[in-house]
């Protein structure tokens, strides 16, 4: 029993140990942002393109299905009530307030958090990392900020595009296959929608990019650099991002009400 | 800058432990300006940890490592990488920037620490390069490379800031030996011709013979003997005979620690 105690104090110290150093290395990437952003902007650019452009048809392709797939729940449910012209507010209201920055973080981590780990756990892997502090350049500023950054600025774009392209899709469900007249759908939505509900996607989504960036690019600097280490730390990467978008969401969305 | 001595690196009673096992025990070293030095000694003795501590990528639990004078345990971050400026190292595997090219790997000290124009880093870049004889392979990516040109390159990049101290770890290994008479042959050119201090991590007995100026043979942490490849070839010491010679056993047990053959196999307790 004391043994089981000893364990269960050592992995909470253990925890919390690294959930001190997590955040000290949240606020080193901080502190060298500016600079790079002001400096170095290509670096980010290129990041940018990295983590964003090259998600973007994973991004798309999803956000047409659940669009398409909320407006097939919408239209059967609120059919029950003749109120069929909702479909597109409900569709609009989920995809922006919940499943557009949600889904979009937990595609990004599983697209863009799994390179950024396993680019930056071989780099250490192969001394690249070394060798940069033997050419006395920092690597957390030259490779791990501008990773950092492009998946912070990808991020809100990615979830705007996700919930645009899904609102075509509730579109294409809704209106076209359904037959809800097209005026409604989209004055219906016009109506109801406040802008509060976009921002509370916009703000979303702005707190999951620093989240799932931080995360891919912590779990990369801090993998054993060995292959087997470089794989778990890609697995993590996807796990501890999806608890925390999920924890955040829910956080968030409690503060907003 | 400190003060002018012969000795530009000297380490006094080093001593580091990863986990519980001491890698150094009270080491003792000095390195001559401008000869090229050999450090030397079993896989595990810690060569690779001792140029990590010398160029304070790792620091030490005790003892003292004075660069050109500087205590390099009480230089600031800046300060540091103002002294690293001053080294060149070629890592065993290359270390190559895999997402940059060749040229672009070289130049990349040049773009991260100067402000030069593209035109002279290209003429900087081209000529080191050409140095080590790959200024055709400019444009194609690391992973094009075979080891030996990777590790040509490499060299390339660690003398691109025209260091005052290059340190090769392990620069011999696996090369076919085509391969490896040119990194010799440059190994001991460079030194020469530039002027630098060279500090070549190895094993290879051979090679080492006919390029260093002085050796170290580390083992159980501390320098077991040390002298000119002649000196320590002809030298008394049980366990430099068998370092040098290629004996399977010795002082260096051929067996790792392990409990006894007969009780492991047989199953049997012990007490």
């Amino acid at each position: 029993m004391t043994r089981v105690l000893r364990d269960i104090r050592n992995n909470l110290v253990e925890f919390v140990r690294t959930f001190g150093a997590f955040q000290l290395f949240f606020l080193r990437l901080l502190r060298h942002s500016p600079a790079i952003l002001g400096t170095r902007f290509g670096l980010v650019i290129k990041q940018v393109y990295n983590t964003g452009a090259l998600s973007l048809v994973i991004i798309m392709v999803c956000g047409l299905f659940v669009g398409g797939v909320l407006a097939l729940q919408a239209y059967s449910n609120m059919a029950v009530f003749n109120a069929e012209d909702w479909t597109g507010v409900a569709a609009h209201q989920v995809l922006v307030k919940e499943l557009g920055p949600v889904m979009t973080a937990i595609l990004f981590a599983a697209r863009a958090g799994t390179a950024l780990t396993s680019e930056i756990g071989l780099m250490k892997a192969t001394d690249q990392l070394s060798a940069m502090e033997m050419m006395a350049v920092n690597p957390v500023r030259r490779e791990l900020v501008p990773r950092f950054l492009g998946g912070v600025i990808a991020m809100p774009f990615l979830a705007a595009i996700f919930s645009a392209v899904g609102l075509f899709g509730a579109h294409v469900v809704g209106v076209e296959l359904f037959q809800v007249d097209v005026g409604s759908f989209w004055q219906q939505i016009q109506l109801i929608a406040e802008s509060e509900d976009v921002n509370e996607g916009i703000i979303k989504s702005v707190v999951f990019g620093f989240a799932a960036s931080v995360i891919a690019v912590w779990e990369g600097y801090n993998a054993m650099p060995t292959a087997e280490g470089v794989g778990r730390a890609t697995t993590r990467t996807v796990v501890i991002t999806a608890i925390s978008i999920l924890v955040f969401d829910f956080m968030i969305t409690a503060a907003l009400i | 800058m400190g003060d002018y001595s012969e000795n530009l690196i000297e380490i006094h009673d080093l001593k580091y432990s990863r986990g519980h096992r001491a890698i150094f025990d009270g080491l003792n070293l000095t390195i001559k300006r401008g000869e090229i030095t050999a450090l030397m000694g079993p896989s595990g003795t810690g060569k690779t940890t001792l140029l990590r501590l010398i160029t304070r990528q790792l620091i030490p639990q005790q003892g003292a490592i004075f660069v050109d004078g500087l205590d390099i345990s009480t230089l600031s971050q800046s300060e540091l990488y103002q002294l690293r400026q001053r080294f060149g190292m070629l890592f065993q595997n290359g270390a190559l920037l895999t997402d940059l090219s060749v040229f672009e790997n070289v130049a990349f000290p040049l773009r991260e620490h100067t402000k030069l124009s593209n035109r002279l880093i290209r003429h900087i870049v081209l000529t080191k390069l050409h140095a080590v004889g790959l200024r055709g392979a400019a444009d194609m990516m690391p992973a094009q490379l075979s080891g030996g040109m990777a590790r040509r390159v490499a060299l390339a990049r660690a003398m691109v800031m025209d260091p005052e101290i290059l340190i090769y770890d392990e620069p011999f290994v696996g090369l076919d030996p085509i391969s490896l008479g040119v990194i010799v042959r440059l190994v001991r050119r460079l030194n020469d011709a530039l002027g630098i201090t060279s500090i070549v991590v190895s094993h290879d007995v051979e090679e080492i013979a006919t390029v260093a100026d002085r050796s170290f043979l580390l083992s159980d942490g501390k320098v077991a003997a040390s002298g000119s490849p002649d000196e320590l070839r002809t030298a008394n010491s049980e366990l430099v005979r068998q370092f040098m010679h290629g004996m399977a056993d010795g002082p260096v047990a051929f067996h790792f620690d392990a409990p006894g053959y007969e009780e492991q196999l047989l199953g049997r307790d012990t007490e």
